[in-house]
């Protein structure tokens, strides 16, 4: 019954394995097959490419430090520990490599309307960002229950001159305002651009938004190589759609030796509902325009998630993680909101970073994983973005002072 | 227009007033959904459609959404809607085709949901977000099955794509008014009409259209150039108004719309 559907479909573009697709309603897939035209013809285009590259160096401030964790490192008396400081972005986050790529792309194709769906507020924002940027009008969907514990984020999008509307419906974070980011695209197609935050969705997003982020793992590649002169035993990356993780993966796929670890929201606890590790107790199924992971309940009805971190409540993930999943490539376990705060904190006393609570994710991982590594292995973690916006759930949640 | 020969399939239209009725089972709960679907029938729809509620319908505007969210409160799954359609196929010979998004069906087991759809008397499904690229195993299974497979095409769609999703279609294809989600509107899209005559270069299957048609001008509009008009979230929209007497409502306001005649339900809400 698992999947049995699918499975003997012929393997097309836009598929992982058995992942990926395209599942939407009809009124969408010429602009699909548009922009899947469209990013071919860019991503072979000097020019293309030559601007996208100029304007992550120029504004968005590439490369990103890959920054050696001394006192972590000391601390934990494991392996020699490499942060990969995307929170050192325009905008703080890595979010803004993929809003440059894709609005580049919306200008090609002439459409002046951009929508946006956001879960924690930092696609939200680099969107509003890259908007501002070229003056194309924004609109952003974001959960009420995600704009109430992201207010900062909010506020910054409509300074930057973008339209926030709130959703709410269903659980009132990312996935619902993913459905009605995709009510909008299906009602204004011909004139607007949506730009679709992770490696999710029908294709070409999944590939297209890799391709955009792949830039840090490219980066962090030669920047270990210089700096150690071999490569890491193991990358660590949280995975809520999970772009910031195949970003850094996917220059080290064929590095078998590299061990790649996939960081979920292990929320509160593992029943149905506490959680968002799609991985443990979630079944291959279509949610939103594709075939991957899915939490869900016997019914195939959605199931609600939870976790502290917005960027990581999110009840599928990425079919290219899937794949990588079931082929064994990646590893993927989970954190909870606890070992997320606490790693958090830790990282902000013995590094003097505060890493946003998706990255804090990662680093929990690694402060479990280090001790048990030998001291000649490197371990690189990517934080992929910064804490300023979690400044209120962390309050909320720390006694300190 | 009538299906072809070969097929069991009951999905016929009558001449220019072919209607197909959809409703969202569960909604206020099954036993009340059964009713107003034979009523529908005994006023004349030709088919109907059984909505099976998802939790995540990025197709639906907000009177199905609402809809959806009620019946899942109820706990309707397919296996309720399969359950349901076989008790209605006893008392009627409408064409009978589930309308689902795929996830649902998926966890159902596509071999399994064929299965049951045909021992319930099921004529087809509709699967909102399965396109035509991905639907090969699906149309191997259902067509095992003798079942009918609607597709839908979009205003949007290029004549290429009309043609494949032309060719993919058994029963008849359903063509979608204008670019958006599921709603009434006030005014039928102009798209409609030249989608229909797009389509019909490619086949002679019937072609309902739907989205957004609610009352009987747009039904007779509809009906100038296409063989049936789908009508979704009016009916939805009476349910929801008419606690009580949902039956008769949509009963009354589907005599309205074969006789062109505006209904006392549709004034009333």
């Amino acid at each position: 019954m698992r999947s049995s559907a699918l499975k003997k479909e012929k393997a097309v573009a836009g598929r992982f394995g058995l992942y990926g697709g395209r599942y939407v309603p009809e009124t969408l897939m010429a602009a699909l097959e548009e922009l899947e035209r469209e990013y071919t013809k860019a991503r072979k285009d000097k020019k293309f490419r030559q601007e996208f590259e100029r304007l992550l160096k120029e504004y968005a401030g590439r490369p990103t430090a890959l920054f050696h964790a001394r006192r972590l490192t000391k601390e934990l008396g494991g392996a020699k520990i490499y942060l990969k400081r995307e929170d050192l972005l325009h905008t703080g986050a890595h979010k803004i490599n993929n809003c440059l790529g894709q609005a580049l792309l919306a200008m090609r194709m002439k459409k002046k309307r951009i929508i946006a769906e956001t879960g924690a507020g930092q696609h939200g924002v680099a969107t509003a960002t890259v908007c501002a940027l070229f003056g194309l009008q924004c609109v952003v969907y974001m959960g009420t229950e995600d704009m109430r514990r992201q207010e900062l984020n909010v506020f910054r999008m409509r300074l930057l001159g973008a339209e926030v509307r709130g959703v709410e419906s269903g659980s009132r974070t990312l996935k619902d305002a993913i459905n009605e980011a995709m009510r909008d695209w299906v009602t204004n197609v011909r004139d607007t651009h949506y730009l679709l935050g992770s490696v999710l969705g029908a294709h070409p997003y999944p590939t297209m938004v890799r391709d955009f982020h792949s830039v840090i793992g490219r980066e962090a590649r030669a920047q270990i190589l210089k700096a150690e002169g071999k490569l890491p035993a193991a990358i660590i990356a949280c995975v809520g759609g999970g772009s910031n993780a195949i970003g850094i993966f996917h220059e080290f796929l064929n590095d078998k030796r590299v061990k790649l670890i996939g960081v979920e929201a292990g929320g509160r606890g593992s029943g149905l509902g506490e959680h968002a590790a799609r991985f443990q107790g979630g079944l291959p199924g279509v949610l939103q325009g594709t075939f991957s992971y899915v939490l869900q309940d016997a019914h195939g009805q959605i199931a609600l998630t939870h976790s502290i971190s917005a960027g990581l409540d999110y009840p599928s993930i990425g079919p290219e993680h899937a794949a990588l999943a079931d082929s064994k490539r990646a590893e993927y376990v989970a954190a909870s909101d606890a070992e997320a705060l606490e790693a958090c904190t830790r990282l902000a006393r013995t590094e003097g970073i505060i890493p946003a609570l998706e990255s804090s994710h990662a680093v929990a991982e690694c402060i479990k994983r280090a001790p048990k590594m030998k001291k000649s292995d490197v371990v690189i973690v990517n934080i992929s973005g910064r804490g300023d916006k979690d400044i209120g759930i962390l309050r909320e949640n720390l006694k300190i002072g | 227009m009538s299906a072809t020969k070969e097929s069991k399939s009951r999905i016929r239209f009558t001449k220019n007033s072919g209607l197909v009725v959809y409703v969202t089972c569960g909604d206020p709960n099954i036993a009340t959904t059964r009713e107003i679907i034979l009523a529908a029938c005994r006023a004349g729809a030709d088919v109907i459609e059984l909505g099976v509620p998802f939790s995540d319908p990025v197709a639906d505007g907000p009177v199905i959404q609402r809809a959806s969210e009620r019946a899942l409160k109820n706990g309707t799954s397919l296996e309720d809607v399969l359950r349901l359609a076989s008790e209605v196929r006893k008392e009627t010979d409408a064409g009978l085709i589930v309308f689902s998004y795929l996830n649902p069906v998926l966890r159902f087991g596509l071999e399994r949901f064929c299965g049951e759809a045909a021992k319930a008397g099921v004529d087809g499904a509709l699967i909102t977000d399965l396109t035509v690229e991905e639907a090969g195993e699906y149309r191997r299974l259902m067509a095992a099955h003798d079942l009918d497979t609607v597709f839908l095409a979009a205003p949007t769609s290029p004549d290429q794509r009309l043609k494949a999703i032309s060719q993919a279609c058994k029963g008849f294809v359903y063509a979608v008014s204008r670019t958006g989600i599921t709603g009434a509107q006030k005014q039928l899209a102009a798209d409609a009409q030249d989608l229909v005559k797009r389509i019909r270069k490619f086949t002679r299957l019937p072609v309902a259209v739907g989205f957004g048609i609610g009352n009987p001008e747009q039904f007779a509009q509809v009906g100038k150039f296409a063989d049936a008009a789908a009508v979704g979230s009016a009916i939805v929209q009476l349910i929801e108004q008419n606690p009580g007497r949902e039956a008769q409502a949509v009963a009354s306001f589907v005599r309205s719309l074969k006789s062109g005649v505006s209904s006392a339900a549709t004034s009333q809400s």
